[in-house]
């Protein structure tokens, strides 16, 4: 009894510890963020700025930007506990490696992902979408974004022995995640054109619920990798 | 049979060997199957009465797109036993295939574009089809830069394997999805099912062609695979023998 307490104290204290490093480091968080808003206020200048277009393309495109913020941070996740050293004394804890993977990348999704959902519908009021597709894009994102997270763990496991980082991870996790973007901005596409929404949802729901099974098994494999 | 020793060719020096009596027969039977394919595409098969010569293309674009997916699915394969089961050569043989895997993918897509412009008057359209293909592209990219990036060749090997079974969970979601998503802003798009039923003589020339492409593609493996059990094991005394 007093085991499993103590592995829930642990899980906890990981993703308080991660989170109290993102609190300490708010210039990380705050440049995913400005990042998300410049890539949206650049489409109305590369497109122009008709309203009936952007409006279309808005959910598509606050999605594609989501997506690109959300791999800005991936890195992070794990590079600097691994750098540092802490990662192997991590590993040795009394708590599974996937369990503390996980924990990681709840903090990371809680300092990233959640806020760019939070900000996304005060970037979607820009482009004139009406309040009850603004909900939706909010709860795509809402659902979409752990998923990039836990996806994204698993590459920022297999590059944390690479060099040349980031690129790299970016061109290995954005065909993982075009599923999630698929189903993400086609819950909002075909909320606009008067279909429902449960398919994509279920299917975002879906795919969160193997990916917060299977995923945090492939990072920690692949953060064994780097490690050993 | 049951005497069989399936582990005698897992040692790379053996491999060496086997892969070097094996590959003639292969070049040799790939050169045969892709005359007598091309003979019966190019010069016996009649002409479509819908696309004309121009659907002449299949006995090219499909064995390619054919084997760019299973390609895909042998190296994870062989990445999977050897990431599970350590072992050295199956990690070399899923490297090795990797790029025959890319260029694969690359000229179904290629071909796939020439087709595509006389018959649908567009070389790219985003269909299900193409943009799955294009997504297994990028996966192949990935495995290989991946690979390249990671200096520690054990290292590379298991890390490049993981991400090649985590892509194959994803080929089925990838196909599916852009599958669902499209049909919900456009009509049915061009597929196989709507080609006109093919004549037994362009069947023929098409399998024949796969084959061709299989035999292609395993003595190209092969030969790789020899090159990097040569670079890998270049410290061994049997290498400086065999050079």
């Amino acid at each position: 009894m007093s085991q499993s307490a103590s592995g829930f104290a642990i899980f906890q204290g990981v993703i308080a510890r991660d989170l109290r490093l993102a609190l300490r480091r708010k210039s990380d968080s705050l440049a995913v963020l400005i990042f998300f808003a410049v890539v949206a206020s650049l489409f109305p200048l590369g497109i122009g700025p008709e309203q009936n277009l952007l409006m279309q393309i808005a959910p598509g495109m606050l999605w594609i930007a989501a997506l690109l913020a959300a791999m800005l941070s991936l890195h992070k996740i794990f590079a600097e506990d691994f750098i540092d050293g802490s990662l192997d004394q991590i590993a040795l804890t009394a708590l599974p490696l996937p369990l503390v993977v996980l924990a990681k990348t709840i903090a990371h999704w809680i300092s990233s992902g959640l806020l760019l959902a939070l900000i996304s519908p005060i970037l979607a009021l820009q482009f004139n979408l009406p309040m009850d597709t603004v909900g939706i894009l909010f709860l795509s994102l809402l659902l979409g974004t752990p998923l990039l997270s836990l996806i994204g763990s698993i590459g920022a496991g297999l590059t944390l022995a690479s060099r040349g980082g980031g690129t790299l991870l970016a061109l290995i996790i954005l065909p993982l995640v075009t599923p999630v973007l698929i189903f993400g901005a086609g819950a909002v596409d075909s909320y606009q054109s008067g279909l429902g929404i449960e398919a994509h949802f279920s299917l975002l729901g879906a795919m969160l619920i193997i990916a917060l099974f299977l995923a945090p098994f492939a990072s920690a494999a692949s953060i064994r990798i780097a490690l050993e | 049979m049951l005497n069989l020793n399936w582990f005698k060719y897992a040692a790379p020096q053996r491999f060496y060997g086997l892969a070097g009596s094996l590959i003639p027969w292969f070049v040799v039977s790939g050169m045969i199957l892709t005359i007598i394919g091309l003979v019966i595409g190019l010069g016996i098969a009649p002409t479509d009465h819908q696309q004309g010569d121009s659907y002449r293309i299949i006995f090219i674009h499909v064995p390619a797109a054919w084997m760019s997916m299973l390609i895909y699915l042998v190296m994870a394969f062989w990445a999977a036993i050897g990431l599970i089961f350590n072992a050295r050569l199956a990690s070399m043989l899923a490297l090795s295939l990797a790029p025959t895997g890319a260029i694969m993918t690359f000229i179904a897509l290629w071909t796939g574009a020439v087709w595509g412009k006389p018959t649908w008057g567009t070389w790219w359209v985003w269909d299900a089809r193409l943009t799955s293909e294009l997504v297994l592209l990028f996966l192949y990219f990935g495995f290989l830069s991946l690979h390249a990036s990671i200096e520690d060749v054990r290292k590379a090997d298991r890390s490049a394997a993981l991400l090649a079974i985590v892509g194959v969970i994803n080929v089925p979601i990838i196909y599916f999805s852009v599958k669902w998503w499209n049909t919900l802003h456009q009509g049915a798009s061009v597929s196989l099912a709507k080609a006109p039923t093919m004549a037994t003589q362009m069947l023929t020339g098409m399998l024949i062609m796969v084959f061709a492409f299989w035999m292609y593609s395993i003595a190209v493996a092969l030969y790789r695979c020899r090159n990097l059990i040569l670079d890998r094991e270049r410290h061994a005394d049997w290498v400086k023998e065999v050079l």
